[in-house]
């Protein structure tokens, strides 16, 4: 029984490494450049990230069908799964850096270390890779502890604002404590087994020499780590808080951007270790005595239905979104009930849509903060006349939030469906059907104040003009949202071949 | 344009609409005229629609049928029938006619009517879709732009009635939604064997998979669509919103409203519910007959009840509907056919009382009956054609209205006799709710402080006067309309009650 089994590098398997391997330069240059500057002018390392995110996105393009590559000694594995995310990952993190050029809360005039925020951005992307990557618990554990570091360094960025450096507080203290009980699980597993490695884990368990107890615990020890990294309920409360306190470019990246790579982590951990395989119809068969099904059934619910009830009393848009984010997590967890294909392809799916319409719904709260300060909902009063273009793009994002057709939100949401009523969970299905309606009250309260309020007396009613920059990315960001949701069948065949990669890869 | 003339319809509005969006705001007139144009197409090709329409047929024509997204099988599926044709006519020609009665809108004008255009894509769709999928989408596409119409445009409590609208619609086609999926998981296409959406493969029992076939899921499945549907027709007691959304909206958009949107519940269980689970309607029938006396009584009463006119023509709606759903509980031929008409002549009727409603508030600002009185020797024009409506509402024979529902009752009375005496009540009810306002608005002492009242002007009788035709047309000869959708309905019947 060997602790960490290493082969020697394959050195041509490791190009297909490429795309990480350009970000973590991209940092270290990123980093550099923003020393022999000393801060004076953020342009170098924003170009430089750019550049690096845009060299790295394509070669993740061109390797968007990579089989199955083991490299780094079987540590991670580059597969189709792996590729789809990374794409995903760099996508967020280019319109991250992008957008965050153009916010107040980042390049502001009295705001320090500008720079960094570039390059730790870039860092955080390549940490998200990886943990899409992991095929090993230490690699596992390693990726997520670097994407949490970074994360509470962003949510800290604002030092002196209070809200800002709590939030981070917040964030490393819940972090810290979710990791280590994670980490109690995958010891437990690796106790049990005898494997670091997903497959090796997953024979162990196939042996059958496994305590069913002790198999529970563990198992339940790591979901309860891998759901507070995507803020399912009951591990979400660091969320609102954390979205609310870190600059918004910042909130619009955390509740994209570790969500994915912490529902990739599960997809691959749990795929490959407990469910059945993909002939049994992807019941979770290895873990007879946990009823898998429902656990997650009951999660997915909870979490939708707290973070639908809670949004409806929100009066920050921010800290709406944040909340909606949790109600978000509770639908993808709904694709993961089952385990079974479908399911996947529709959170893989559902994870790009909900990219776009998030992170377009963020910058719209970004821009506006840039002029009013404010992110309260009686401050959007009159917006939709005064910025009419980006008002009607947040009401397609919000609209598409919703799941109202013909924007892509409505697709994702009708795509998971099928996936829970393929299997007959009809009861989840109308919960978050209705759900979706009770979403509606929330998100259109913000664009019944943009365009149905009538503004007060004396209100200022002056046109709102709107960084250049922001406009290019709402219009990229909405675009889509309304183009995937009539045009679905390239993006959900991606999304499908790259959980066939994965089920039949290993 | 003859090949595609479905596709033609439905979309030429989007494209006025895009048109729309990037004409300067301040150059009001051309707008307004692109958007007149935009929903005229729509209505010439409607009427050669009318001129080509195969009669005799049961069959859906001007077909298009195309792949959409494969993976899922979802095809842009469009046709017409003799349930849609009549539908689609009066689509073409409340829009076209409520864009022209919108002249006077002064506030966002861009933005009305680029919204307006879309609403009628989305109603165009709703009525030709023979995709489920397809279907769905177009139900849904109406709902943004009715939410901003009426939160915008409308009166002082717009932005709860336009949240409330949405809410409840929404509510409804979340349950239908995911009808359409149990339907999509478990009909099969017989050729191919995959999954579909093809509401002509569902027709076909023979499709249905063995979880679709037994009595107690298509039960509930039919409870599902039947919610989704009646929330918009809207039946008691989902009828909540209507009377909040009618007083609201401004009239162009009531009247689209009532003379449209409410169709597309009653269209939807006719079109969808009743060939996909014929069973399920049967052991519905008596229920639905229950209900739509209730909707025929409870909305006369209401509407009696009334001061404000609006309000007393939007309960109006909800107690003609009901005249709908008995006819359609029937399942004989006089009944769905005189259900069918009537949803028609329901749209014609309705849609003249809230323009002429929309004329007299444009001019006194409000809308009180009891504010009124002797408006007859003020605005005598104006009287005499809102009075012609009224006279259409309240069923006087020799006026559409008559038809439709004396065939309802015929249809009705020989299967549940009771249920067809307790709502002809209604009829007595309409005429007094209808006569009284009459009496306290146009008769009586004049009231003074409206001497100065403008009567109805050229513009305003262009949008009435065509649609009067009509139903004195259709009131004293209706088989234009009957011959459109005879042979389909029967058709239908017969696949329903065998």
């Amino acid at each position: 029984m060997e602790l960490l089994n290493i082969n020697i590098p394959d050195w041509a398997d490791l190009a297909w490494w490429l795309p990480e391997a350009i970000l973590c330069g991209t940092f270290l240059v990123a980093l550099l450049a923003d020393l022999v500057v000393r801060g004076r002018r953020p342009w170098l390392p924003f170009a430089v990230s750019v550049a690096g995110l845009v060299t790295a996105g394509a070669y993740a393009v061109a390797a968007l069908d990579p089989g199955t590559r083991t490299i780094l000694g079987d540590l991670v594995v580059v597969d189709g799964l792996a590729a789809y995310f990374r794409l995903l990952f760099i996508f967020v993190g280019l319109v991250t850096v992008l957008f965050a050029w153009t916010a107040e809360e980042i390049m502001g005039r009295t705001r320090e270390n500008k720079g960094e925020f570039f390059a730790l951005t870039v860092l955080m992307t390549a940490a998200m890779c990886v943990m899409a990557e992991a095929k090993d618990l230490l690699m596992l554990y390693l990726s997520m502890e670097a994407v949490g570091i970074v994360s509470y360094v962003m949510a800290g960025y604002m030092r002196t604002s209070l809200r800002s450096t709590e939030a981070s507080l917040k964030y490393v203290i819940f972090g810290a404590v979710s990791s280590a009980i994670m980490l109690y699980g995958l010891s437990l597993l690796y106790g049990m087994t005898g494997s670091m490695q997903f497959d090796g884990i997953r024979a162990g368990l196939m042996g059958g020499q496994v305590d069913d107890f002790g198999l529970l615990v563990a198992v339940i020890l790591v979901i309860a780590g891998m759901s507070y990294k995507i803020a399912a309920v009951p591990f979400h409360y660091w969320a609102p808080d954390v979205y609310e306190g870190a600059p918004t470019p910042v909130s619009a990246l955390f509740s994209v951007g570790p969500k994915a790579a912490g529902f990739a982590l599960m997809i691959r951990f749990f795929y490959t270790t407990l469910a059945a395989g993909p002939d049994a119809a992807g019941s979770a068969g290895l873990v007879q005595q946990i009823n898998w099904p429902l656990l997650i059934a009951v999660m997915s619910a909870v979490t939708m239905t707290y973070g639908n009830l809670v949004a409806l009393r929100q009066l920050n848009v921010k800290r709406m979104l944040a909340y909606s984010s949790i109600a978000h997590v509770g639908y993808l967890l709904m694709g993961f009930v089952l385990l079974t294909e479908t399911g996947l392809q529709a959170i893989l799916f559902y994870l790009l849509v909900y990219a776009l319409m998030n992170l377009g719904a963020f910058l719209f709260v970004v821009a506006i903060n840039n002029h009013l300060r404010s992110e309260h909902l009686d401050d959007y009063v009159g917006l939709g006349f005064r910025a009419p273009w980006a008002g009607v793009m947040m009401v397609v994002f919000l609209a598409s939030l919703t799941g109202v057709p013909p924007f892509a939100g409505f697709v994702g949401k009708w795509y998971l469906f099928i996936a829970v009523m393929d299997k007959q969970w009809f009861w989840l299905a109308i919960i978050a059907a209705l759900n979706s309606v009770v979403s509606l009250y929330y998100y259109f309260r913000v664009v019944k104040a943009m365009f149905l309020t009538r503004p007060a007396e004396g209100a200022n009613l002056s046109p709102l003009k709107l960084h250049w920059l922001q406009y290019v990315l709402l219009a990229v960001l909405a675009i889509p949202t309304l183009g995937l949701g009539l045009f679905f069948g390239q993006f959900t065949g991606l999304a499908d071949r790259a959980i066939l990669m994965m089920t039949t890869g290993f | 344009m003859g090949e595609h003339i479905l596709t033609w319809m439905t979309f030429f509005p989007v494209i006025g609409a895009a048109v729309i969006a990037f004409i300067p705001s301040e150059r009001r007139e051309i707008i307004k005229t692109v958007a007149a144009a935009a929903a005229a197409v729509p209505l010439i090709l409607a009427v050669q629609l009318f001129m080509n329409f195969d009669r005799g047929s049961s069959a859906f024509q001007f077909v298009e049928h195309y792949t959409w997204i494969e993976s899922f099988n979802i095809e842009y599926f469009m046709g017409i029938d003799g349930l849609s044709v009549p539908m689609v006519l009066l689509t073409a020609l409340l829009s076209f006619l409520c864009i022209i009665a919108s002249w006077n809108i002064e506030k966002a004008v861009k933005g009305y009517f680029a919204l307006f255009l879309l609403l009628e894509t989305g109603m165009m769709g709703v009525f030709m879709a023979l995709d489920f999928f397809l279907f769905y989408v177009f139900w849904e596409v109406m709902l943004l732009p009715m939410y901003f119409l009426i939160g915008i445009w409308g009166g002082p409590r717009r932005e709860y009635a336009a949240i409330k609208f949405f809410l409840y619609t929404l509510a409804g086609s979340v349950l239908m939604l995911l009808a359409m999926i149990a339907f999509y998981l478990n009909v099969q296409d017989p050729v191919t064997g995959d999954h579909t959406f093809n509401m002509l493969h569902m027709f076909d029992q023979a499709n249905h998979g063995p979880w679709l076939q037994a009595t107690n899921i298509r039960h509930l499945l039919w409870i599902g669509l039947f919610i989704g549907f009646a929330i918009k027709v809207p039946i008691f007691p989902f009828h909540t919103w209507l009377p909040d959304a009618h007083v609201e909206a401004p009239t162009a958009v009531s009247v689209i409203l009532a003379g449209v949107l409410l169709k597309m519940g009653t269209y939807g269980i006719l079109r969808i519910s009743y060939p996909i689970l014929p069973d399920a309607a049967l052991w519905f029938a008596f229920p639905l007959a229950i209900l739509g006396a209730i909707n025929i009584l409870y909305g006369a009463y209401c509407a009696m009840a009334q001061t404000d006119m609006k309000k007393l023509v939007a309960y109006s709606s909800i107690s003609h509907m009901g005249y709908v759903l008995l006819g359609m509980a029937a399942f004989t031929e006089a009944g769905i056919n005189g259900a069918v008409l009537q949803m028609f002549n329901h749209g014609t009727i309705t849609a003249m009382m809230f323009l002429c409603v929309g004329v007299i508030y444009d001019r006194a600002h409000h809308r009180e009956i009891n504010g009124f009185g002797g408006l007859g020797l003020q605005m005598p024009i104006y009287t005499s054609v809102f009075s012609f409506a009224l006279f259409a509402a309240l069923g006087l024979p020799g006026l559409s209205g008559f038809v439709g529902e004396a065939m309802i009752f015929m249809g009705i009375f020989p299967v549940y006799r009771t249920v067809a005496i307790v709502s002809a009540l209604g009829l007595v009810i309409g005429a007094a709710y209808v006569l009284w306002m009459l009496q306290r608005v146009f008769l009586g002492p004049k009231n003074d402080k409206y001497d100065s009242l403008p009567d109805i002007n050229a513009r305003e009788l262009f949008t009435l006067v065509p649609i009067g035709l009509i139903v004195l047309l259709l009131g004293v000869y209706p088989m234009p309309v009957l011959n459109l959708m005879k042979v389909s309905l029967n058709n239908l019947i017969k696949v329903v009650a065998g």
